[in-house]
């Protein structure tokens, strides 16, 4: 080797070094793939859910501690309640990321807090219980455990376990993350062809190119994102805007806020312009169904309008389960008063 | 209705297999041949070898060819940088890679070494990592993509239970570095990132002593 290309490679390998140390202070500085999630904004109530360490370590009695455990496990694992309350490849935890603690991902603590409210969507007051039976109905295409029982109590208490300290009935407005906050309206009017090219190159890696996922070992591992092993026509997350900013906050998983919001509304409107199974309140006829809640619901999903020559929600198929409406969603009227 | 489904969900798992099968195109008869390449280092019965203090050779016996296929491919492409390998892949052509990765990938799992000397503490923060993860963190549980028992999914999500200890802290450390950038959409540069020494060797540890099949 002669002395120019030695003088060389010596630089070489000095313009590495420095390049792998300037990346390491990089990881420790500035990461490359930055979670972003908006910071809390003064006059936001920031909460912390309790962990499930912390349970173990909480002044609380056994039996208490076993229930919430219970109920931790439900939501993690609610695929253990399959052909008996969900009837689609979701737990809880599919869209109430990291346990329900994490904000913009729907944390659930705030719903144990805010309720009993009133709730537009059912047009009249619920409380925890019946909040929950109607993520079973619509987001699990499901029914929801019996008012009481075991299972629905072991759900409820984890939600109040992650409220712990949360003051009881204050605006839920304020509240650091909660929910999936609205992005703002897209520039562009949200389209197919584009959300399917977002799709292709950011989503279909796990959930598939017919939309229908992974499961494994009988374990779901990616969750069917439309088709009948996925949410209901009626479940929130069918609206586009819920779906654009849950995709926004928590999609790619471990990649959260990567998607620019014009993709966001895009891959969402593409992804809720597939078929699922039916609206449990369904009245035999889809564009009946649309107008009757439209205004609280319908006008954010595709639900009885046209796609590619058909009225999405225009059929019988009601997913897995062999009934459209549970039972237990009652009418509560006061009639007493 | 019932054995209708059954049917369909039994048609679907045969197409899928048959797809894969299709998809791939590995002859391990062949790859045998290429193979004498290889094993100095990957051993005849791919169980590679957990070397602590230097750079572990990962088992390949049992991991999915389509991604040995693509490691192989990436490594030619300097996306997966790995000065060791880039002498032997240089002499492998497309088809020997397919055909090594079937023969590998088509061998029994062994067993994998690293985790031993791992304190109890040390296991049980790597088993929350891998099952659980650190949320508040935004370390994502290593099983919701290497699936149930972090035995792999497809292949774009290897097996990583039963993997040697060394490799997989050596792997995370890449990423971290950058000299490994040639995971599908960043979804393990972003989380790798994230972990500290200390969380890279319990969960490393763990995994190495958990079953990969």
């Amino acid at each position: 080797m002669n002395k120019q290309s030695r003088f060389l490679l010596q630089g070489l390998a000095a313009a590495v070094v420095a390049a792998t140390f300037s990346a390491q202070a990089q990881t420790v500085k500035e990461p490359r793939f930055p979670v972003n999630n908006p910071q809390p904004v003064e006059g936001q109530y920031v909460h912390v859910p309790p962990t499930m360490q912390d349970l173990e370590e909480a002044d609380l009695h056994p039996e208490l501690k076993r229930v919430i455990r219970r109920g931790h496990d439900l939501f993690m694992n609610t695929q253990q309640l399959r052909g008996k309350n969900v009837f689609n490849s979701m737990n809880c935890s599919s869209c109430h990321m990291g346990e329900g603690r994490l904000p913009f991902a729907g944390p659930v603590w705030p719903a144990a807090v805010v309720l009993p409210n009133y709730r537009p969507k059912n047009d009249q007051v619920n409380n925890l219980e019946e909040r929950i039976a109607g993520c079973f109905s619509y987001s699990m295409n499901g029914k929801p455990p019996a008012w009481g029982s075991d299972d629905m109590v072991a759900l409820t208490t984890y939600h109040q376990w992650l409220a712990k300290g949360v003051p009881i009935y204050q605006s839920g407005k304020s509240m650091y993350g909660r929910g999936y906050p609205n992005l703002p309206d897209p520039e562009l009017k949200p389209d197919y062809a584009r959300g399917e090219q977002v799709y292709r190159e950011n989503c279909q890696l796990c959930h598939q190119a017919d939309g229908g996922g992974v499961v494994q070992d009988g374990e779901v591992v990616f969750p069917a994102v439309w088709g009948d092993k996925s949410y209901n026509w009626g479940a929130g997350i069918s609206r586009h805007y819920t779906l654009a900013s849950f995709v926004k906050h928590n999609m790619p998983l471990g990649r959260p806020n990567s998607l620019t919001d014009q993709q966001a509304w895009d891959v969402a409107y593409y992804i809720n312009n597939h078929e699922r199974p039916q609206d449990p309140r369904y009245t035999g006829d889809v564009k009946e169904t649309r107008a009757k809640y439209l205004d609280t619901f319908h006008v954010h999903t595709s639900y009885g309008l046209e796609h590619d020559g058909k009225l999405l929600g225009e059929h019988d198929n009601v997913g897995e389960k062999d009934f459209l409406k549970p039972d237990a969603l009652i009418r509560r009227t006061y009639t007493a008063d | 209705m019932k054995s209708v489904r059954n049917l369909s969900r039994l048609a679907l798992a045969l197409g899928l297999a048959i797809s894969t099968a299709h998809a791939f195109d590995g002859d391990a008869a062949a790859g045998a041949e290429s193979a004498g390449l290889c094993v100095a280092c990957h051993q005849a019965d791919g169980s590679g070898m957990n070397i602590p203090g230097g750079e572990s050779w990962p088992r390949l016996a049992g991991i999915n060819p389509e991604y040995l296929y693509k490691q192989l491919q990436d490594i030619k492409a300097g996306t997966r940088q790995s000065p060791t390998m880039v002498p032997f892949v240089s002499m492998l052509s497309d088809q020997q890679m397919k055909d090594l990765a079937a023969y590998y990938g088509a061998q029994p799992a062994t067993e994998a070494k690293g985790g031993e000397e791992a304190t109890e503490e040390q296991l049980a923060h790597g088993r929350k990592l891998a099952e659980e993860g650190d949320w508040d963190r935004y370390i994502v549980p290593c099983a919701s993509c290497h699936g149930p028992g972090n035995k792999g999914v497809g292949g774009s999500f290897p097996g990583i239970a039963g993997q040697h200890a060394g490799y997989i802290a050596d792997q995370l450390h890449n990423w971290q570095k950058a000299t490994r950038d040639n995971d599908p959409q960043h979804l393990m540069a972003a989380i790798a990132e994230r972990l500290s020494d200390d969380d890279i060797q319990a969960v490393s540890a763990w995994l190495a002593r958990q079953p990969a099949q």
